[in-house]
Formats: structure tokens, sequence, C-alpha cells
């Protein structure tokens, strides 16, 4: 199976009834995805989009056997929405929901840290686009028909910088194996690095894609754990190399990453690590396709 | 969110921190009263602005008399400061605090993060206090200590009581300087502020710990719960163009180049600046139209992004994928249309539906040039804007 997700993948919406989640559900649905209910508290034993709709999560994996799950709960509850993903037992967790505060998100992350490694939940985003499996199995919100299968793991913050590196990419007729999407918040789920541990022990992927951006150390952690330890080429694009300088806030925040935190100062030590760079993002595609030749 | 050092003063007084007698002042003769109120026979008279290192922008005056308080405000009421911290526009200074001095024996720094590698909340303090961080972090970076808090149990005494002896306060003082700090983070976590900073933190002469500076930054995110907080917002020390795109609830930065930019998403917003530079133009501004582009929202975008004087030429950049392309072309159309739009525009769509799109942005007659990738968008807008300075040069 492609990692995280696949064709079998038993998949349930958080926040099923609502309107963003009813039309995302649907679009899932129609992709192929194996959505197996929803959950919306007080609405359980109600039918929806011909699915069945539960009080609670647990309910869902006890009668519907659901493995995967997609948040699209408002962002003053999404944070309890994903932990109760968590503590159900649910193995994968997407969550789409964009402006969830900052110390929930360490609450979450907290939360799921208790849990042994072998039962923790996998969680990507929140604020991302998903991930997608093309051709098996669409957990996110993407435009699942510019995603052609193949061999290229994609891992990237941002959403629509991710579709267009997917439709570069389709554009030279190279596919993808699986697009993860973990969100552009400061503290998310999962990071660059914990995508890419997967897509190295991937027997289908065979070059790895990161699409990163200014802030945070995550891109140069990433590249470092490639220098290290994998075997497979990465290729790397970083968004915001013309940001004027100083417009984030920190201020104290400056002094806590010993490495570079702008895309000039990132682009520098993936370079010096060993990962390919795009040069600009209209050569995403481009530069995939020659690290493929080489191959 | 920013918020005025006397803002933060009166939250983290709350929370059991020591501040010097002060009182705010929109006027020369507020700011005499102020004076007249406060004891001692030193004011210090501090211009409200939201940026650090107003010192040596001449934004923080001490005074010995009332005379002197009043000639001290009127310098700074209706003032714009540039400090190396407020970009070369400046803040405009429309208040003043006006504080008791204080006679300092000793200054520390103190500041409280969300730190995004751990997930934690860290806890940074040195010896050194007065000078800022960024400088200190470079020279003298062994003189900072980081104390990492777990955010289940929160800051624990002696967690407080290493950085109190780590910050060189005196024994005698160390009740005090665990009340101090863990008011500070109590502040940060209660109220969901993302940075709180004291720089300086002084013990003064009389043997107290006082908050001499005061910096608070807060979580938008978390706002909605935080109405107290929200109140507290001074968009006179915000990019009127930001203010106005808050507004409608699109993401804008104003920049100082003169391409216009309306794009979805921001990595794709940031990437599509870099490609303007890299074909040599320059970016007015990051616009993040969002995922559900409605023709109306379209148009407030359009507006926002030509209300810059600036702007010489205009490229759309969309990929559309909750979004559709036809949606997105009909908003341009009639964004065009209905403004009037006198500088030439690159269109570029992708994704769903683009074909129908593409039929709606030819069909309706307009002058709007079109690109079908992002290299192709980004060197028509730069040829565009050239020509246009060409002929007006």
């Amino acid at each position: 199976m492609a990692i995280l997700i696949d064709e079998s993948t038993r998949i349930i919406v958080q926040g099923f009834t609502g309107k963003i989640g009813t039309f995302h559900a649907q679009e899932m649905i129609e992709y192929g995805s194996n959505v197996v209910g929803g959950v919306t508290p007080g609405k359980g034993g109600q039918t929806h989009l011909g699915l069945p709709v539960f009080n609670t999560v647990k309910e869902a994996v006890q009668q519907v056997g659901a493995e995967a799950s997609i948040v699209f709960v408002p962002p003053a509850f999404a944070a309890d929405s994903i932990m109760e993903a968590a503590d159900a037992g649910i193995r994968y967790c997407v969550s789409i929901t964009d402006g969830i505060p900052t110390q929930d998100m360490m609450t979450v992350k907290n939360f799921l840290r208790r849990f042994p490694r072998k039962e923790r939940m996998m969680l990507t985003g929140p604020n991302c686009a998903g991930t997608i499996s093309p051709g098996r199995s669409m957990l996110g919100i993407m435009p699942g028909h510019i995603y052609s299968r193949g061999n290229v793991g994609v891992v990237g913050r941002s959403g629509t910088l991710g579709y267009e590196a997917a439709d570069q990419m389709r554009l030279l007729g190279i596919g993808i194996s699986t697009s993860v999407g973990i969100g552009g918040d400061p503290i998310i789920g999962s990071s660059h690095l914990d995508v890419l541990q997967k897509l190295e022990k991937d027997p289908e992927t065979k070059v790895a894609l990161m699409i990163g951006e200014i802030g945070g150390p995550m891109e140069v952690d990433a590249g470092i754990f490639f220098k290290e330890n994998m075997t497979k080429p990465l290729v790397a694009y970083i968004a915001g190399l013309t940001a004027p300088e100083g417009r984030r806030m920190g201020h104290a925040g400056a002094i806590i990453s010993s490495a570079g935190e702008s895309a000039a100062e990132k682009v520098a030590i993936l370079k010096e690590l060993g990962v390919t760079i795009c040069p600009t993002p209209s050569l995403m595609g481009q530069t995939v396709a020659e690290v493929m030749a080489k191959l | 969110m920013n918020i005025h050092e006397y803002q933060a003063k009166e939250i983290l007084a709350g929370y059991g921190v020591k501040i010097a007698e002060g009182g705010i002042a929109y006027s020369v003769e507020e700011a005499a009263q102020r004076a007249r109120e406060i004891e001692g026979d030193v004011w210090v008279v501090k211009a409200q602005i939201h940026s650090g290192a107003r010192g040596k922008a001449g934004g923080i005056k001490v005074c010995k008399t009332h005379n002197e308080v009043e000639t001290a405000a009127e310098e700074l009421l209706g003032k714009t400061l540039v400090t190396h911290q407020s970009g070369p526009a400046g803040k405009l200074c429309s208040r003043v605090y006006i504080e008791a001095g204080t006679k300092i024996a000793k200054e520390v720094y103190l500041s409280f993060l969300i730190d995004r590698s751990t997930e934690r909340v860290i806890m940074v303090g040195s010896a050194q206090g007065g000078m800022e961080i960024e400088t200190l972090a470079k020279e003298h970076p062994e003189a900072i200590v980081k104390i990492y808090i777990e955010p289940a149990v929160g800051l624990q005494d002696f967690q407080a009581r290493k950085m109190a002896f780590a910050l060189g306060l005196d024994s005698s003082l160390l009740n005090h300087a665990v009340k101090t700090i863990k008011g500070c983070y109590r502040a940060l976590r209660d109220l969901d502020a993302n940075i709180l900073e004291i720089n300086p933190l002084v013990v003064s002469s009389n043997h107290e710990i006082i908050a001499l500076d005061a910096k608070m930054a807060f979580d938008e995110n978390a706002l909605f719960r935080r109405h107290k907080i929200a109140e507290l917002r001074d968009n006179s020390q915000v990019d009127p163009r930001e203010v106005a795109a808050a507004e409608v609830g699109l993401s804008y930065v104003g920049l100082d180049g003169d391409i216009g930019c309306m794009i979805n998403g921001a990595g794709l917003a940031m990437a599509t600046m870099d490609m303007i530079k890299l074909a040599g133009g320059e970016p007015a501004n990051f616009l993040d139209v969002g995922g559900g582009a409605s023709a109306e929202r379209t148009e407030k975008a359009f507006r926002l992004v030509l209300a810059d004087q600036n702007v010489k030429a205009m490229l759309v950049n969309i990929f559309a994928g909750i979004n559709r392309c036809d949606w997105i072309a009909e908003g341009v159309v009639q964004a065009v249309k209905n403004i009037g739009m006198q500088v030439p525009l690159v269109v570029r769509l992708s994704g769903t539906n683009v074909e129908e799109g593409r039929r709606i942005i030819a069909d309706s007659g307009l002058k709007i040039i079109t690109a079908d990738t992002l290299a192709e968008a980004a060197e028509k807008v730069v040829a565009a804007r050239n020509q246009v300075v060409a002929q007006e040069g």
C-alpha cells in the first residue's frame, strides 16, 4: 500500500453534516475514497450522504471500523475533535481546519505524546489541503484530477503550491505516489521529516519533493535527516526567497533557532546537505524530471 | 496582534507583576495632569507605539519637572517615530505613558514565547538586561538561559527559582522573583499570548522587582475567545492597507514594488512573488485571496491592490482547487468592468474548470493578457510594467 492511505482505508469525516464537511465528503467519495461515515455530536443515528452519522469517533471505530479521519470542525472546537480521534484509536488524522489557536495545538501535541509510539495517531495539518495517493484515495480538499499516479513522494506546507507542483509534474508525465500537505501553522501534527521517513521506506516512492517556505527550522531538520538517513534523492523548493525580512512577529523568536529561517539561508543549508534545489517555483516539475532521469 | 506597553503592563499588574506608577495621556494637558498625580521628582514620558528600540529613536524622555513633562509630551504626540524595528514609514505616536522614574540597581532580561520546534513555552532570561536580545544572542550567547515548560504541568516553582538565580537576583528577592516569573507565565497562557517580553526587568534601589518595559503579542487565531484583548487592537499602528484587507477577510501585506498581485494560497503567493522578482520585477504586495473566492471577494481584492498608487501592472494567479476557474474568471471580468481598471492585467488560471475560465476571459472583449504557466505569467506582467514605465518616462 501507499504510505498513510489507500483504496481500502476506512475514512470518517468529523464535522460531517456541516456545509464544508458535506461538500468535501462528496468530492472524496466521487474520487473513490472509502468514506464509511461521519461524526457530528448530537446527530448520531441519522444518515447523511447515504452513510451513517455517529455521535462519537469511538462509535465510528467500533461500528464501521474507521481507521482514518478528516477534520472540518470549526477552529474553536477542532483541537478537541483531533484529540477525540486519537483517543478513539484512529490511526491517521488530517485536520483541514484553518485558524486553530496555537496553544490549542500545543495541547494536542502534548496529548498525542502520551500514547506509546506504536499506538500514537499520526496527524497532518492543521491548515492543510490533506493527503492524496493518486488513483487510490483522497483524504483532503485538493482537485484530485491534477494528480497522476507514479513514483514521486511530495510533502509540502502549502496547498495551492502543492497543486502547482502536481500539475507541472503531470504535464511532464510524472506521477505521484503520495502527496502530503503538512500545513502552514506554527505548530503542526507532522513535519517534513516525519513524512520523509515514511517516503524513504515506501517501495513505490523513488524521489521525494519537499515544498517548504520561510520560518521555522523544519526544512533544515528534514535536510539533515536526508543527509544522514535517506537513500532516495530529495528535491526541494523553498518559497519566500523574496519575502521581506522582519515582517514576522518575532523579536525574541529569532534567538531560538540557531539555523537560519529565511528562504535564502534555508536554500544554502539544504544545498550543503546535498539536497537538489529547484531554483524557481516554475521549475519544480522540471527539476524532479532531471533527477528521475539520473536514476 | 501587538498591544502597547501600558496595556501589557496593566495586564501584568493583574497577574502580580510589580510596575511603576503611571498613567496614559492623549494630550499635553493630560500628560501634565498624570505627572501631578504621580508622586516623586522624576518622570519618564514614553511614546506608545508598536515597536521596540524606542529609546534610541528619542521616544523615551526622562523629565525632572512638570514643565519638562509637558514639553516632552508635546514633542512626542502626533510625531511619527522611526526606529530600527518600525520599518521606514515609522509609527505614529498618539498617546504617551507617564511613569514614575525608577532608581535602577540591576537590569535583567526575561521573556516567554511559544517555541515552534519543541512545541512548548520557552522561558528565556539573561542577567544582562537592557540590551536587545538579538544583539545579546549574537555577542554573548552564553549569557542567555532557556528553560522549557511542560504544557501539561505548567511552570514549576523550581524552574522559576532556577531562572531567578540565573538572572543573578539576590536570594532575599527570591519569593518576589518567583511570583513575578510565574505571573508572567500565567498571563501568557491565560490570554493566548505568543510573546511576552520584559526588557528590562529591574531591581530598584529599594529592592523591588519591577517590569520597566513590557511587550506582549497575541495569537490572532485565539482572539475569538479573548474579547478583552481583541479590544486593545490599535489600527493606527498597522499599515492602513492591511487594516482594509483584514476588514474584508483578506490576507494582505504591503510591499515597496509596483506589480500588484492577487493569488490564492499563501505558499503560491510567495512563490509567485519570487517569480516576479526573478523576472526582474518587484511585487507591490502579498495578497492571498483564499479558497472561496466569490466575484464579490475578487472585486474587493482588486480594489485593495489598485488602491496602491504605485501599482503599474497587476498579476492574478489562481490555482483552483475548491475554487473554480470559471467563477474566478467571472469575478475578474466583473471587477475590471466595475472598477474601470487602467493598468495592464495579466491573468493565469489553472486547475478546476480551467478551459471554461479561459473562455470567459477571452470572450469578455477586455484587454486582459493571459498566461498558461507561472513563468510566462511573471514574464508577461514584468514586460507590461516595463512598457507602462517606458510610456510614462
